[in-house]
């Protein structure tokens, strides 16, 4: 059993009051592991709701630094620390919120070679990149190791979240592989209303939190999609597909790879 | 067994987390007997675990203002 002490007692009292969290959800809030991918705008609130909740360990991945540009919506980082890596910007604010947090940080770009051994200490993961080859290989790392995962993309005003557990609808499933060049607007020519990424990472933080304690239905063979211009909500059912290339009947990819992204085209390297 | 806490001095909604996690370091069947002063604490704690899923299994006056709620987990 976790020993709250005085100080956890008072800060986690609203967790520990809801009939369905509880001393036992908070207990296991506080022994959970959660990999962020991405330090950006869905990370940013992310990270601060998890650091405010308890999560015993925070991994943050991201190899980018603080650009001013990005303070108009990344609110785990600030006007001092422009220019430093986001990781070390974010384990900053993180441990500002909540020293019981520990934080592991991890200052490079995911590839296939790396992210096994990443992912694998990690109990969920939420992905928040900005990139589809970051978001394919997320997915195929979790569902070849069978982690769970809350992935989800923004674009301008628009949002779409979904949660994965073995077994259930993955990326692949529903987006089968990177869109083509030049069909969907990506990195930073698209812009985004900086408050819409905070709508999303908080359904993410949710999600994640939802997880950990049991709590509820999780988007799990669903797609959330929300547009902030008419704060239309849609959710799609999504089953899985049996033809998916890595968790249907037969599926083809056996071993990561990397799509390559170089500025806004993808290109496909096997 | 049965254990016993004294919320008397708290506030809400300290009353109940206090009571809450004493609950959590007991096993089923354990009795707690949890000292409460009249007002807030007396009109809202009973109530609220009762709703959390728990077994009230009497509230009494003690002395003064103080009562006694005895809780089955
Ligand atoms: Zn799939």
């Amino acid at each position: 059993m976790y020993d709250f002490n005085e100080e956890q007692i008072q800060r986690y009292s609203r967790h520990i009051l809801l009939k369905d969290v509880g001393v036992e959800g908070q207990e296991k809030i506080l022994n959970a592991k959660v990999l962020l991918v991405g330090a950006g705008g869905i990370g940013s609130p992310v990270a601060l709701y998890l650091a405010a909740a308890g999560v015993g360990t925070l991994g943050i991945a991201d190899n980018d630094v603080v650009d001013l540009s990005n303070l108009q919506r990344q609110i785990a980082h600030n006007t001092q620390n422009v220019g430093r890596p986001k990781v070390d910007s974010a384990r900053e604010a993180i441990q500002r919120l909540n020293p019981d947090v520990k934080v592991k940080t991890y200052n490079d770009f995911l590839l296939s070679d790396t992210i096994a051994d990443i992912v694998k200490e990690y109990d969920f993961v939420v992905e928040g990149s900005d990139n589809f080859p970051t978001k394919f290989l997320v997915n195929d790392a979790c569902v070849m190791l069978g982690k769970p995962y809350s992935m989800g993309s923004i674009n301008q005003f628009e949002g779409q979240t979904f949660t994965h557990i073995p077994g259930s609808t993955c990326y692949r499933c529903m987006f089968k592989e990177p869109p083509a060049e030049g069909t969907v607007p990506t990195c930073s020519q698209a812009g985004v209303l900086g408050s819409v990424v905070g709508i999303l990472g908080t359904i993410q933080a949710t999600e994640t939190l939802k997880y950990i304690t049991g709590v509820g239905e999780l988007l799990i063979n669903k797609l959330l999609t929300f547009d902030a211009r008419t704060m239309n909500f849609m959710k799609m059912n999504i089953a899985p597909r049996k033809t998916c290339e890595i968790c249907g009947n037969e599926p083809t990819i056996k071993e990561l790879f990397d799509y390559e992204q170089t500025a806004c085209k993808i290109i496909r390297h096997s | 067994m049965v254990y016993t806490l004294d919320i008397t001095h708290e506030h809400c909604p300290m009353t109940l987390v206090r009571t809450k996690l004493k609950l959590s370091q007991m096993a089923k069947g354990d009795i707690l007997e949890v000292l409460l002063s009249e007002g807030e604490a007396l009109n809202s704690v009973p109530s609220a675990i009762k709703e959390q899923g728990f077994n009230v299994i009497s509230v009494e006056r003690v002395e003064g203002s103080t009562h006694k709620m005895m809780i089955e987990k």
